[in-house]
Parts: C-alpha cells; sequence; structure tokens
C-alpha cells in the first residue's frame, strides 16, 4: 500500500514539482551556513531576491501558460526591452501621463499577443519560428525608438517605483537600535497578484481547464469540443499581456529605457517555469513549480552575489546549465513513463 | 524522362523559384536606387564593388546556412545557437593565438583546429540534447545561444594588473591573421569566398556523391520509416547538429580574422535568424524533409543582398531585425499549408461563383 503511494508520487506529475521544493530549500540551507555573516539570512535578503525577480515571476507565469497550451514563445524579452523602452520615451520625451504611457503599453502587449497568437493558432506556423521574428522585431523596434539609455523622471512613477511597504515581522535591529522593518516595492504586489490570478485562471476557468487538454493531447482535446484554436490564441493574447505586464515591473524596478535590457530574459522565464515542473511537451505544469523556479534563479543570483570574486557571466552560465539538468531529468522523466506504460 | 511543354505554372512550382526570383528582384531593385551598383573595379590590387562587397559579406552566412539546411532538413527544428558558438569559437581561437606582434602563441593550424573542435564540441551537445534525449531542438539550443557568449566572455580574459579579467576584446596584431578574412597578397578576389565556395563545394560532393544526403531526407522526412528501413536515425541527426557546429565555427573563425580580434559581444550577432531566413528563402521547407543547398546559398546572397542595401538606405544594424523578422513571417506564412488551403478555398469559391453566374 505505501510503496503504492511512493510509486504513484514518483510515476505522478507532482514529482518534478518536489524535486523543485527539496532543490531550493537545500540551497536555501547552504547559503544560510555559506553565507551567514553577509546576511543571508535575514528577511530582507529573501524579500530583496523577490523584489529583484519581480518581472521575471509575471514575465515566467505567462511562459508557463504557453508552456502548458504546447508552445512556447521566446520574444518575451525582447517584449521587456521595448515595453521599458516605451514607458521611458513616453513620459521623457512626449510627455505623456504616467497611468496614460502604462495603459498604452500594457494594450500594445495585448496586441502584438495576439498577431503572435493569430499566427500560430489560426496560420499554424510553429511557434518558435513565430517568436523568434517576434523576439527580433521587438529588439529593432527598441533601437527604433532610441538607441540611447532614457532614465525616467517622472514624479508618479518614480513614487510608484520606490514607496516602500513595510512588513510588521521579521523586524532586524541595526547597530544603532533602530528596529529596521523589512520591506517591498509595489512591483512584489502586482507580481504576486499576477501569479495568483493566473494560478487561478489555471485551476478554476473553463479556459484554464482547456489550456491543459490542448496541451496534453490536441486531437482529443477538439473531438472534446473545445476550441483548440481559440484556446491557443487566447493563451498567446494573455501570455502577450503578462510579457508587458512583466516590462512595467522590470520598469519600475530599472527606471529606464535601454536597447539591450532584458536580454536573455526569455531564457530566464523559460529556466524557471521548467525548474518548476512544467513539460516542454505541453499539459503538464503549475505556476506554484515556477514561482519556486524564479526563487531558485534568485538563489543563485544571491550566492554569486556574496561570493563577490565572480563575474556576473556565471550568472547566465550556471542557470543555463541548471537549465540543461532539469530539461534532461524531463526527458528521461518522459521516455521512462512512455516505456512504463508500453 | 518524357518531355513536356514547361508551362509557366511549373516554373513557380521549382523549388529555386523563390530564391531566385527574390535575389533577382533584390539586385534590380538595388540597381535602380544606385546605377553604380554592378561596376567592379580594380582598387589598391583587389576587385572592389557592391557586388563584390556582398558576396565576401555573405561567405559566413553561406557556410552558417549550408549547416542550418541540414539540421532543419533532418530534426525539423532549428539551431539558434549558432551566432554564440561563432563567437565562442573565435574568442577559443585568439585566446590560443595571442597577441603578440612577432610570432603566434601557438601554430595558426593549431588555434584553427582548436577553433573547429570547439565548434565540434558545441555541435555535439546540441546533438546530444535533440538526437538522444529528443529535446525540442530550439529549446535544446536555447541553452548554448544564451550560455555561449557567457563562456566566449569568460574565455575573453586579459591580464590586468596581474589579475585575469574576463570579458575583455583581445586583439591579434600578426598581419598574417588578417588574410584569412581580407585578401592574400596578389590574389584580386576576398578569400573568404574562396573559403565558402570550397566549404559548399565540399559540402555538395559529401551529400550527393555518397548516400548520406539522401539519408538525412528520408529521416527528415519519416524519422520512424527511417529507422524501420535501417538508418540510425539518431546517428544522422547527431552528425547534422556537428556538422552544423563546424559550420557556425568556420564562420566565427573567418569573422574574428576580418576584425583580427574576438569580441565575444558582437561576432555572429543576430546570425542565427539570418541563417533561418536564408533557409526558408531557399525554398527549403521548415517542418524538415526536402531540402536545396544551392537554394539557400542563393537565400543566404539574398538576405546578404538585403542587409547591404538596407545599410546604404540608412538603416543602422540595430533596427535591421525588424524587417528581417517582417520578411521571415511573411516566407513561412507563405509556405504555410494552411495557408495553401485558404488559398484553394478561395479559388473553388471563385470558380463556383463563376459557375452559378453562367
Amino acid at each position: 500500500m505505501k510503496n503504492n503511494i511512493i510509486k504513484k508520487g514518483f510515476g505522478g506529475n507532482s514529482f518534478l514539482l518536489f524535486v523543485t521544493i527539496a532543490m531550493f530549500l537545500m540551497m536555501y540551507g547552504i547559503g544560510l551556513t555559506l553565507f551567514h555573516e553577509q546576511g543571508f539570512g535575514t528577511m530582507q535578503t529573501f524579500l530583496n531576491m523577490l523584489i529583484d525577480n519581480a518581472g521575471l515571476i509575471v514575465a515566467a507565469a505567462g511562459m508557463t501558460l504557453v508552456l502548458i497550451a504546447g508552445g512556447i514563445d521566446i520574444s518575451i524579452g525582447s517584449v521587456v526591452g521595448l515595453v521599458c523602452m516605451m514607458l521611458a520615451d513616453l513620459m521623457q520625451n512626449k510627455g505623456v501621463d504616467a497611468m496614460i504611457a502604462i495603459a498604452i503599453v500594457l494594450a500594445f502587449g495585448i496586441i502584438f499577443g495576439a498577431a503572435q497568437g493569430w499566427l500560430i493558432a489560426y496560420l499554424r506556423l510553429q511557434p518558435f519560428i513565430v517568436t523568434l521574428a517576434g523576439m527580433f522585431f521587438c529588439r529593432g523596434l527598441t533601437a527604433m525608438v532610441s538607441v540611447d539609455q532614457i532614465a525616467i523622471a517622472n514624479p508618479t512613477f518614480l513614487g510608484i517605483a520606490q514607496s516602500n511597504i513595510k512588513i510588521l515581522f521579521g523586524a532586524t535591529v541595526n547597530k544603532r537600535g533602530k528596529l529596521l522593518y523589512p520591506f517591498v516595492h509595489p512591483n512584489v504586489i502586482i507580481a504576486l497578484v499576477a501569479i495568483f490570478a493566473v494560478w487561478y485562471v489555471c485551476k478554476y476557468t473553463k479556459f484554464g481547464r482547456s489550456l491543459f487538454a490542448v496541451g496534453g493531447n490536441e486531437q482529443s482535446a477538439l473531438l472534446m469540443g473545445i476550441n483548440v484554436r481559440k484556446t491557443k490564441f487566447l493563451t498567446y493574447v494573455l501570455n502577450g499581456f503578462l510579457a508587458a505586464l512583466a516590462g512595467l515591473v522590470f520598469c519600475l524596478n530599472t527606471t529606464s529605457g535601454f536597447v539591450e535590457q532584458a536580454r536573455g530574459f526569455e531564457m530566464e522565464a523559460i529556466a524557471s517555469a521548467v525548474i518548476g515542473g512544467t513539460l516542454l511537451t505541453g499539459g503538464v505544469g503549475t505556476v506554484v513549480g515556477t514561482f519556486f523556479g524564479v526563487l531558485i534563479k534568485a538563489t543563485i543570483e544571491t550566492f554569486i552575489r556574496c561570493d563577490g570574486t565572480l563575474s556576473s557571466w556565471w550568472n547566465k552560465i550556471v542557470l543555463s546549465a541548471l537549465l540543461c539538468f532539469f530539461i534532461v531529468l524531463q526527458s528521461i522523466f518522459v521516455i521512462w513513463r512512455a516505456r512504463k506504460k508500453s | 524522362m518524357t518531355t513536356r511543354m514547361l508551362r509557366p505554372r511549373d516554373i513557380f512550382r521549382q523549388q529555386l523559384f523563390l530564391p531566385i526570383f527574390a535575389l533577382c528582384l533584390m539586385l534590380v531593385v538595388n540597381f535602380i536606387v544606385t546605377p553604380t551598383f554592378f561596376n567592379i573595379s580594380i582598387k589598391n590590387g583587389v576587385l572592389y564593388g557592391y557586388i563584390i562587397d556582398i558576396i565576401n559579406r555573405a561567405s559566413e552566412l553561406i557556410i552558417l546556412a549550408v549547416g542550418m539546411t541540414l539540421v532543419v532538413a533532418s530534426s525539423k527544428g532549428t539551431d539558434i545557437s549558432v551566432g554564440a558558438v561563432s563567437a565562442l569559437a573565435a574568442a577559443v581561437c585568439v585566446r590560443l593565438l595571442g597577441s603578440s606582434y612577432d610570432a603566434y602563441a601557438v601554430p595558426l593550424i593549431l588555434a584553427f583546429l582548436a577553433c573547429l573542435s570547439a565548434g565540434v564540441l558545441c555541435g555535439a551537445f546540441n546533438g546530444f540534447l535533440v538526437a538522444k534525449l529528443k529535446i525540442q531542438p530550439m529549446v535544446a539550443t536555447l541553452i548554448l545561444f544564451t550560455a555561449g557568449r557567457g563562456i566566449a566572455q569568460l574565455i575573453s580574459a586579459r591580464e590586468i594588473n596581474e589579475k585575469m579579467v574576463p570579458g575583455q576584446i583581445l586583439y591579434v596584431r600578426m598581419e598574417h591573421f588578417k588574410r584569412f578574412g581580407g585578401f592574400f597578397p596578389h590574389v584580386v578576389i576576398p578569400t573568404p569566398v574562396f573559403i565558402a565556395l570550397g566549404f559548399v563545394l565540399l559540402t555538395w560532393f559529401i551529400l550527393n556523391k555518397t548516400a548520406l544526403g539522401l539519408y538525412i531526407k528520408s529521416v527528415g522526412i519519416n524519422q520512424k520509416a527511417g529507422r524501420l528501413v535501417g538508418l540510425n536515425s539518431t546517428m544522422i541527426i547527431f552528425f547534422c547538429y556537428v556538422f552544423c557546429g563546424v559550420c557556425a565555427s568556420l564562420a566565427g573563425f573567418i569573422s574574428s580574422s576580418r576584425i583580427y580580434s574576438s569580441d565575444a559581444n558582437n561576432i555572429g550577432l543576430n546570425m542565427e535568424l539570418d541563417a533561418i531566413l536564408a533557409v526558408a528563402l531557399g525554398g527549403n521547407s521548415l517542418a524538415g524533409g526536402k531540402f536545396s543547398i544551392a537554394g539557400s546559398v542563393i537565400g543566404a546572397i539574398t538576405i546578404q543582398a538585403l542587409t547591404t542595401s538596407l545599410y546604404a538606405m540608412g538603416v543602422t544594424a540595430d533596427q535591421l531585425p525588424v524587417y528581417k523578422a517582417i520578411v521571415v513571417v511573411l516566407i513561412v506564412a507563405i509556405q504555410a499549408d494552411e495557408f495553401k488551403r485558404w488559398k484553394a478555398a478561395y479559388r473553388l469559391h471563385r470558380k463556383m461563383a463563376k459557375g452559378v453566374a453562367e
């Protein structure tokens, strides 16, 4: 009986999620022992991880949706870069109000997502080719807006970006005996709301459930009476919106627009989703796992920052290695399961 | 073969029609915009002119496009790491050569072989993930696409204040090294053209005089059927990726020789899109199967012509991808089955409407 449960747990889809959570706890534990002096264990270090990666949380949630539907989107890094540049250009050079600028970029995300979704869902082009083109398109467009770095000085925008939301527990006392409350910026709140919304959509709406069906097996989904094309289309529209939102959240951190911004962001998002147990073959995944995937990436970053001697290029290399490890694990997992079935 | 009247429709259906048509269109447009387009003169003992420039600059792209063609044909996916692998291979080569004014740190041939083996290694890594572990090609190559430049930056380290600092631009200061991206003495045609030509001929020979070309096609059309007739499809796909890695490293070698340095940020930048574009424009289906090396080569030259003429129109390098991305989507959309179905449905609709009218 007990053996059966273990077997089910190992063969089930939640196995990869367990690996991820265990890995995160292990890495956090290692961090606590290795970098205790640098204050790795404080609440603020943990919250800083969320603040720095708020954009990634939103983008990775969107990526999870796309991956569950059996597609992929490698354009989001460029979309984030373009959104930052658009925000900076609209507010600094065109003098547009902060809220209107935000509305414009979010609308842009939806339109761009809809264009990609139409090509993928209705023209049945390969998602890779379409989004690769989208990636270069947006990066080029960013350069067309401006090749200089634009810093945002809009008071409303900076007000949102820099206001601190204090958290009433986990306070530390500094050297002068003053009580310091840990804080987060509003972008973390946006990110957490977004990821919760995505989780809710996946779990409790008709669209979310059909998403899994389409990703699992398109043919059976069609036979079940699900509108496969519409589901795919909507996924990309939602993803486009989330990518633009991620850009906004990212921009709240950097408060500037720059051509090279967020290069390689798509890889980080895919890595976070894959590390979190989302299968690249589609049909399996949760945003909870993705959230832990982002945390693992953030922990690695904090390690490299705490160490201080390593070059920042290691960030990308380690993350790529981790992505590689997890997709190999997945692939073995899938092959193993297929063998068990037959 | 029975001779048949050649109808215009048959010409349209030829695989090479699209690339040749696009190239001619490109040349005609250029000729109208710049009347001196076809002029070739000799300056400083070497050939000089727009056409020479385009063919010269297209060399790397031709080499990459050949490798990409095989990858697309065999595995129905594309290798998006070629640009990063180029940068990595170039960094290996230049780091080994050193920056002394008098002599190379290691013999040139050794550095060249190390450069190629870096490409083989990267290709083998991609090939292993795709062929053996059955990971989607673009996800598998995404790893090196991101990590490749990081590794190249780490290799491009230089000693500053007795500490190795990565992320530097390394220079090779020997005049001799510039010849591979420039000109050999008393030769009027740029060296990269010879390298690309030799490489394409060699590949063509291997693919058409041995059964390998046929194997790649059959694996690409139906992997399972290929295996059932006794082809080791895993091995063939693996080979294609390794080959693509070699192509990328060769392109990296030429690029680094052109600028006699290794710039990990800029060598092979956006080359992956160009290579995919060249393959698609060459009339090769991105869904795998049949392929034509000649088509890809013509495609590559067309893309380079497009790039050069866009530069001439004052578009900066940063903005180029916008136009290319639109072209990619258009070509792929025209090739799509769904689009053909729509077209057929539209024709039928019109025919029926005509029938009703009569």
